[in-house]
């Protein structure tokens, strides 16, 4: 029992990390029906600018501060300078630029942080917590509090606000957005913002568990890719069920089948899934205007 | 005189083939061509994917792998002839392709990417965690294909290098060929009406889910031919051969050098394939220069690089 529960455990902050990658995911396909594979240097830059301006001597706070900040900056650029001048390009092309946007960020970040694991001290100590004769990090608390409140603080900003709901009709119909008076080139420079500030904050928050190193970005874009998708793409609530179900999959596999395959266990789901219900579990059923 | 497209492109091919080696300052640009061969086997497949079918797949190194083990694996085991152990390699690619495609392609877009991306890193997980079959990420030598032996005792001494260059190219063209022809015929014809709508395809009386499963399974040969070619050519490979990374740069190349024809994309498959070796002064700025090229390319130039300098230079003469 014990044992079920520590897999548990580390199935629920893998999960975590995934989900808010997810997440990120979610809201740039919805406000531009791109998939952004640079997702996952978001989370790399966020723990390695952390990193680095830790080590220069700032507080741990004002480092993830300015990490993401950084990292939401970097997201607006790409927008501005890739994504925006590509608008209306076919599927493929979308994927390459974003693959190739990845591919940028990870060789500059190997030129300018070279090729080292870091990374920094946890947020409230190493003392593990016993619960329930499993233990849990307090650092895993932080990682899945902070996916926890990312999520609700998204369902608020979307169903509560001005701008959210002007981010919703943007992904509904952007002409139709348009002709209402919303400023869609604004609605996507916010998201991008607010996907890479969720994607770096994923990475403060998991750097202290999984350590960070120039390379780390294309796995956690791989695995926040498949849970998108497995939840439904466009969908926050897919997103966070995905990301949590892939984490739980992953640890389940790792603890009673073979550590090797837990990758693949994740993939089988996910084939599973999408031959049942091509569009993810909460996907919505899209009907094909000709 | 008016010559078709398909001969066009076979002539190009076969000129430049035959007379780039005039131009080698050395043996080894006969390497670095045989190189882009082998890329450009597997990137025609691609352009019947992607290029005539419109379908996605994110994980065709999968089938390189396959590809590619078979030849390592098949000689020691079954005692097979490499050559036939390229056949069998590619028999199961194609089979794979058939399980496997039948339930996926009815996947669009970004569902069908992630699909074929699970895929991909199935096969290559099996290949990097089964180590007692097949070495694990230390990789495995391939037994020598055994033909330049053969041509040397007909009375053609042809060095590795330039062997390897002239069979990779023979194998090229015939896949080129292939690939026009397909172009040309009705399942072609086909293939491109379903890119354009599927629905308006099937109301004209076009099966679908058998035209796209045929067009993943020829894809999936092409890709294991490719890996073969290449295993067999370094006489020895890893897992890197099934990647991800390498079914990106499968793609990659198709999309840059322009999927919708064979010769655009294999003009890829030389620019994408050169460009590292361009720049191995560089070492560090690769990635950095890769990343920028792929975005500036599919942003200035999203027909692909060859059909955009085409229309430049006809552009010229009219």
């Amino acid at each position: 029992m014990a044992e079920l529960l520590q897999f548990l455990f580390s199935g629920v902050t893998v999960g975590a990390v995934y989900a808010l990658v997810a997440l990120g995911f979610t809201i740039i396909y919805n406000a531009s029906d791109v998939v952004n594979f640079a997702q996952g240097e978001f989370v790399m830059l966020g723990g390695m600018l952390t990193f680095v301006c830790h080590a220069a001597g700032l507080p741990l706070p004002l480092a993830a501060l300015i990490a993401i900040a950084a990292t939401s900056a970097i997201g607006v650029a790409m927008n501005k300078l890739a994504i925006e001048p590509a608008r209306g390009a076919p599927v493929v092309s979308l994927i390459i630029i974003t693959i190739g946007a990845s591919i940028f960020i990870r060789g500059a970040a190997q030129l300018l942080f070279g090729k080292q694991i870091h990374s920094f001290p946890a947020f409230s100590g190493d003392t593990p917590l016993r619960i329930g004769g499993a233990t849990i990090l307090p650092q895993s608390l932080w990682v899945i509090g902070g996916a926890v409140v990312v999520f609700v603080g998204l369902w608020l900003f979307f169903t509560r606000t001005l701008t959210g709901r002007a981010v919703l009709a943007t992904s509904n119909n952007r002409l139709a957005a348009q002709l209402v008076g919303i400023n869609t080139g604004f609605v996507m420079t916010l998201s991008f913002a607010l996907s890479a500030g969720i994607g770096a904050l994923a990475g403060v928050l998991a750097t202290p568990i999984t350590l960070t190193s120039y390379d780390v970005g294309l796995a956690f874009a791989l695995k926040g890719f498949a849970a998108a998708m497995l939840g439904g793409m466009g969908n926050p609530k897919g997103a966070l069920a995905g990301g949590f179900l892939l984490g739980l999959i992953e640890a389940l596999t790792a603890g009673y089948l073979s550590s090797q395959y837990k990758d693949a266990a994740a993939f089988v789901v996910i084939l599973l899934v999408l031959f049942f219900m091509p569009q993810g579990l909460f996907g919505r059923k899209s009907t094909e205007r000709v | 005189m008016k010559i078709s497209a398909k001969s066009a492109t076979l002539l190009v091919l076969v000129v430049l083939i035959l007379l780039s080696p005039v131009l080698f300052p050395s043996g080894y640009y006969y390497r670095v061509g045989a190189l882009i061969f082998v890329n450009a086997i597997a990137v025609t497949g691609i352009v019947i994917l992607t290029g005539y079918a419109g379908q996605i797949s994110l994980g065709h190194a999968g089938f390189a792998g396959i590809g590619a083990y078979a030849c390592a694996l098949a000689p020691v085991h079954l005692g097979l002839h490499p050559s036939l152990a390229l056949v069998l390699g590619a028999a199961i690619s194609a089979v794979l392709a058939f399980l496997v495609g039948r339930p996926i392609l009815r996947l669009k877009g970004y569902y069908l990417g992630v699909a074929t991306l699970g895929f991909g890193i199935l096969v290559s997980m099996v290949l990097n965690n089964e180590r007692q079959l097949t070495g694990g990420p230390d990789g495995m030598e391939v037994p020598e294909l055994g033909l330049r032996g053969l041509l040397e005792d007909a009375g053609l001494d042809l060095t590795n290098g330039q062997f390897w260059y002239f069979f990779c190219g023979i194998v090229l063209i015939l896949a080129a060929w292939l690939a026009l022809n397909l172009y040309n015929s009705p399942t072609g014809r086909a293939l491109r009406a379903l890119h354009g709508s599927e629905v308006a395809a099937r109301t004209v009386g076009v099966d679908v889910a058998r035209l796209k499963l045929q067009a993943f399974v020829i894809s999936a040969v092409y890709a294991s031919v490719s890996g073969s070619l290449l295993a067999l050519q370094n006489k020895f490979i890893t897992p890197d051969v099934a990647g991800f990374m390498h079914s990106i740069e499968m793609v990659t190349m198709a999309v840059l050098g322009g999927v919708g024809s064979v010769l655009g994309a294999i003009f890829g498959a030389a620019v994408l394939t050169l460009l590292p070796q361009v720049l191995t002064v560089f070492a560090e700025y690769e990635q950095l220069v890769l990343g920028l090229v792929m975005m500036l390319v599919m942003i200035f130039l999203p027909q692909g690089l060859l059909p955009s300098i085409l229309r430049k230079v006809r552009g010229k003469d009219e």
